[in-house]
């Protein structure tokens, strides 16, 4: 994607898009590197300050707006996909972001979030995964794992949860990615991407609540544990992953499995290459639920990206197009149209 | 009352008015019948007031008594206000149109049948015992018997239409009749079949035949020896159409945006009997205006919302139920401060209650219906034409004020149609609108003389900044937990409302403007009172009238009018929720009048009431 505008005229660093408000989050929290991550990455995604928006809802993740300097919306628990997609469409000139959660987005929210996917509406969402609810002090969150133990359900939670990546990939997200909050340059790297695409865009971001839910993902930041537990994708590359890329992922059927690189069985060159622009979600489906198997490395990075026709420049288009044929409207003549009469 | 023999031995009579009611199954096209009598009736330049009146379900099972559809017309030669308390005709399509409607009309009522459909398994459906036109159910009544399937076949011998496509043409002949029987030229439906049909020779042809046998049938036969004219009335001078309340709400709103200066977003969830604001507006195109078909009613308002944020003028559309999902969204832009017009086409509730009827219950919820001290704007239209005038107020004052308004309307008057003398554009109001684009001294919750907070809109340089549901520290619009601001913030938004007063008319006293009674009515019964007001008049008695199209803030001098009366009558399709906010603001004793039957008031049973009033001198 080239960047549109004079690289001489703005030139942002990281600090041009904090605002002057204190941020609150608690001291160790995820958020924080998310916030900074994205500071870091919006100098280069080639828009001013004054055309991107953040939009969120209720938690501790939807306070990002008031630290970015950018214009931002903190609105009501699970509304940013709807109040994003209604400041997209009338105004597509404008770059909207949503900042969200995982109670935000997939529980109170997940009716928005569906049909923003569904329509490939142009907005960016970020999704803070922190598996629980913060802000309320610890209830279990539709991404908790099942047998969640907290305030509400002291003796485990017993509803599954939602995988993230599969449900937006169900609903036939144009741009799915994962990334994780202590992997600062892949997380800079997926909001950039995010950025570029056309159409939704959705970042999981796996999230360390450091109070309610400390360790969650433990197993794919601790520096002994995460070669072996999490697949990094990249396109048009062999999925491998340990320390020494000693591991591959082969697919037997629709079945992922890891295989041993070392044993002279297999070579890089079997393994599953992965394609992001795969036309057909399957196979970006089954590497989304890859999460849900202890067996299976975890992968991050993009999913899928595909083409579409976005929402907002659809409807853009139609009253583009109506004007074009019929004239731009005469209020006069519409008041006066139809079968009228005078009356002398 | 004048009289004129005519060709055929037949004779003409004059009359001032006339009400007439089309009945029969959902799916017997009575609706586009009335629609069609109407529409002509208007070009003809009669006065008129229609009622629709359908079942919630689309195609109820055919001759069942919960699946009859009416639609009820008023014409005159003079000025109206309602459709009709009673009517004078009938055109039943079958016994259950029939069993529904008989004691709703006049004891002399002339009544056309459908005598084809009269067989035992209908008239049993619809809870006859034996065949009403055989016993003396009818007595009394001018009842005009016509095979009206049967003639419909005749016309189409030898079309290539199936027997189904040839059945449902049968209300054109009804149609046909009804324009012969009330003198009204057919050549006006005809063009509409010709531009309806036009992908459909054989439909097209088979409903103008069939429209012009009714026609003829009525001249030829030997059953009709009278046939009605109703002279044009005498209305305003001016260009008029005829129009119902929810196409005018959409002309208000492309009006709005012209005027102001903004592009129009509509967001919005299908609802009965609002979807047609909807409907109007996704025709606009060519306007700039965006409709956009939310997941939910949520969605509808808080799309809404964002668009209001980037600095369109934003709306959204609703009824009862749809309006309680919105409640928390619309405390979101009491909060934002953002300019935002939510429309309740206000229906029976609670709950599903009656979808397609109409009733006034809503008041409270616009006014109270929020988490907190949530006030908002509210405006009500009267009539259908009025609808395109509050829709423009409604915008007005939202953006002036920077706050949302809430539109109230009702399924009556949104359904319901009347001839509309259009106004020209040169005569509007006009409120262009700019957004804020000075850098220097910007604060998000700044405030000018009327308390509004600049509207900065995302893509202005320099302007960047954050607003939210969080409570907001005055000027910075900076979140702020400090108790003292919470009190000044709470206060501020509610005299924001009172600065609205300043730009609210002052309310106008029909009548005497001292006395012994004064009528108030808000919203969808303007016409009802009036009638009821005229009526009185007529029996000698002294009566005034108010009506209320502003609720909040109310007129600045109502106190003042209601002061100048010993007694307050207060009619609502409602439990008393003006009176109660009347008794609340003023600390008066006002008398209630209660129907809520999902219709709108009988003028006579008003008129009653206020005979009691008047009348009777006891204090109830």
């Amino acid at each position: 994607m080239t960047n549109k505008i004079d690289a001489n005229e703005v030139i942002y660093k990281a600090k041009d898009f904090a605002s002057d408000q204190d941020v609150r989050w608690c001291p160790g929290c995820g958020d924080y590197s998310i916030l900074a991550q994205v500071q870091r990455s919006f100098p280069d995604i080639g828009k001013k300050k004054e055309e991107i928006v953040w939009v969120s809802g209720i938690g501790c993740s939807s306070r990002f707006p008031y630290y970015m300097n950018t214009y931002g919306f903190h609105s009501i628990h699970g509304r940013a996909p709807a109040i994003a997609t209604g400041l997209k469409v009338a105004h597509p000139e404008l770059s909207v972001w949503v900042a969200t959660g995982d109670g935000d987005l997939l529980s109170i929210g997940g009716n928005h979030f569906i049909h923003a996917i569904r329509r490939n509406v142009d907005i960016n969402i970020l999704l803070f995964n922190n598996q629980i609810y913060g802000l309320t002090k610890g209830q279990y969150s539709p991404t908790s794992e099942q047998g969640k133990v907290t305030r509400s359900t002291p003796f485990g939670s017993v509803d599954y949860p939602f995988n993230p990546a599969s449900l937006a990939i169900g609903a036939e997200a144009t741009f799915v990615a994962r990334t994780i909050d202590r992997e600062p340059k892949h997380m800079q790297e997926m909001i950039k991407r995010a950025n570029s695409h056309k159409g939704i865009s959705f970042v999981e971001i796996y999230q360390n609540c450091n109070i309610f839910n400390d360790g969650a993902f433990e197993a794919y930041t601790n520096k002994e544990t995460k070669a072996d537990t999490v697949l990094h994708l990249e396109h048009g590359k062999p999925m491998v992953f340990g320390k020494e890329n000693e591991k591959g992922i082969r697919l037997d059927g629709m079945n992922p499995v890891v295989a041993d690189l070392k044993s002279g069985e297999y070579s890089e060159s079997d393994m599953w290459v992965h394609d992001e622009f795969d036309k057909m979600p399957y196979r970006a489906f089954i590497l989304a639920t890859m999460a849900e198997n202890p067996d299976l490395p975890t992968p991050i990075g993009i999913f899928r990206q595909i083409e579409r026709p976005t929402y907002d420049e659809g409807v853009q288009n139609q009253v583009d197009h109506i004007i074009e044929k019929k004239g731009r409207g005469n209020l006069e003549k519409l008041l006066f149209s139809g079968n009228t009469w005078e009356v002398n | 009352m004048t009289e004129e023999v005519r060709k055929n031995g037949k004779e003409t009579i004059d009359v001032s008015e006339v009400t007439v009611r089309f009945a029969g199954d959902s799916g017997d096209g009575m609706q586009l019948t009335g629609t069609q009598f109407s529409n002509t009736t208007a070009l003809v330049g009669n006065d008129l007031s229609t009622l629709p009146d359908y079942p919630a379900e689309i195609r109820a099972p055919a001759g069942t008594l919960y699946g009859v559809s009416g639609f009820q017309l008023h014409f005159s030669s003079m000025d109206i206000h309602t459709p009709g308390d009673q009517p004078d005709v009938l055109v039943a399509m079958n016994p259950a149109a029939l069993k529904i409607n008989l004691n709703e009309i006049k004891k002399d009522a002339i009544i056309i049948l459908n005598t084809d459909s009269f067989n035992a398994k209908n008239y049993k459906m619809a809870g006859y015992t034996d065949n009403p036109l055989d016993d003396d159910t009818l007595s009394g009544h001018r009842v005009f018997r016509i095979p009206i399937t049967t003639l419909t076949a005749n016309a189409l011998e030898g079309s290539s239409l199936t027997n189904k496509e040839i059945d449902r043409s049968k209300n054109f002949f009804a149609l046909g009749l009804m324009y012969w029987l009330f003198n009204r030229p057919i050549e006006p439906t005809l063009e509409w079949i010709k531009s309806k049909f036009k992908n459909d020779e054989s439909i097209l042809d088979a409903n103008t035949k069939v429209l012009k046998s009714g026609y003829y049938f009525g001249d030829s036969t030997e059953i009709f020896t009278t046939r009605y004219s109703v002279k044009p009335a005498k209305l305003k001078k001016g260009t008029y159409r005829n129009i119902s309340g929810n196409e005018a709400t959409a002309m208000g709103f492309v009006a709005a945006a012209e005027l102001s200066g903004l592009p129009l977003f509509l967001g919005s969830y299908p609802i009965t009997p609002a979807s047609d604001i909807l409907h109007y507006l996704s025709r606009y195109k060519n306007f700039g205006v965006k409709t956009f078909q939310a997941e939910d009613e949520i969605a509808g308002i808080t799309s809404s919302i964002g668009a209001a944020f980037g600095g369109s003028l934003a709306i959204t559309t609703t009824s009862g139920p749809g309006m309680a999902l919105k409640s928390e969204a619309l405390g979101l832009a009491v909060m934002t401060e953002l300019p935002l017009v939510v429309v309740n086409v206000q229906r029976g509730g609670p709950s599903t209650g009656l979808p397609t009827k109409t009733e006034q219950a809503d008041l409270f919820q616009a006014m109270y219906g929020r988490n907190g001290e949530g006030p908002v704007g509210i405006v009500a239209a009267s009539t259908p034409s009025d609808c395109f005038h509050m829709a423009v107020e409604a915008s007005r004052l939202a953006l002036k004020f920077m706050m949302p308004v809430v539109l109230l309307t009702d399924g009556y008057i949104a359904n319901g149609s009347e001839p509309w003398r259009v106004p020209h554009v040169e005569d509007l109001p006009e409120f262009k609108v700019t957004h804020r684009t000075e850098v220097e001294n910007f604060n998000a919750y700044d405030r000018d003389e009327n308390l509004t907070r600049p509207w900065a809109i995302p893509g202005t340089p320099g302007l960047e900044h954050r607003i939210g549901g969080l409570e907001k520290q005055n000027i910075t619009g900076n979140v702020s937990y400090d108790p003292d601001n919470h009190h000044a913030m709470i206060e501020l938004r509610a005299e924001k409302i009172k600065k609205m007063q300043k730009e609210v008319p002052d309310l106008e006293v029909r009548g005497d403007e001292k006395g012994g009674l004064l009528v108030l009515g808000w919203g969808g019964t303007y016409g009802a009172i009036t009638e009821a007001i005229d009526k009185s008049w007529k029996e000698g008695i002294k009566v005034s009238q108010a009506h209320l199209n502003y609720l909040n803030p109310f007129p600045k001098n109502l106190g003042e009018v209601l002061h100048n009366f010993d007694q307050i009558l207060v009619p609502e399709i409602n439990m008393g929720q003006l009176a109660a906010m009347i008794r609340n603001y003023y600390l008066l004793p006002v008398k209630q009048f209660n129907k809520m039957r999902g219709l709108p008031f009988k003028s006579t049973d008003l008129l009653d009431k206020i005979k009691e009033l008047v009348g009777g001198g006891d204090d109830k």
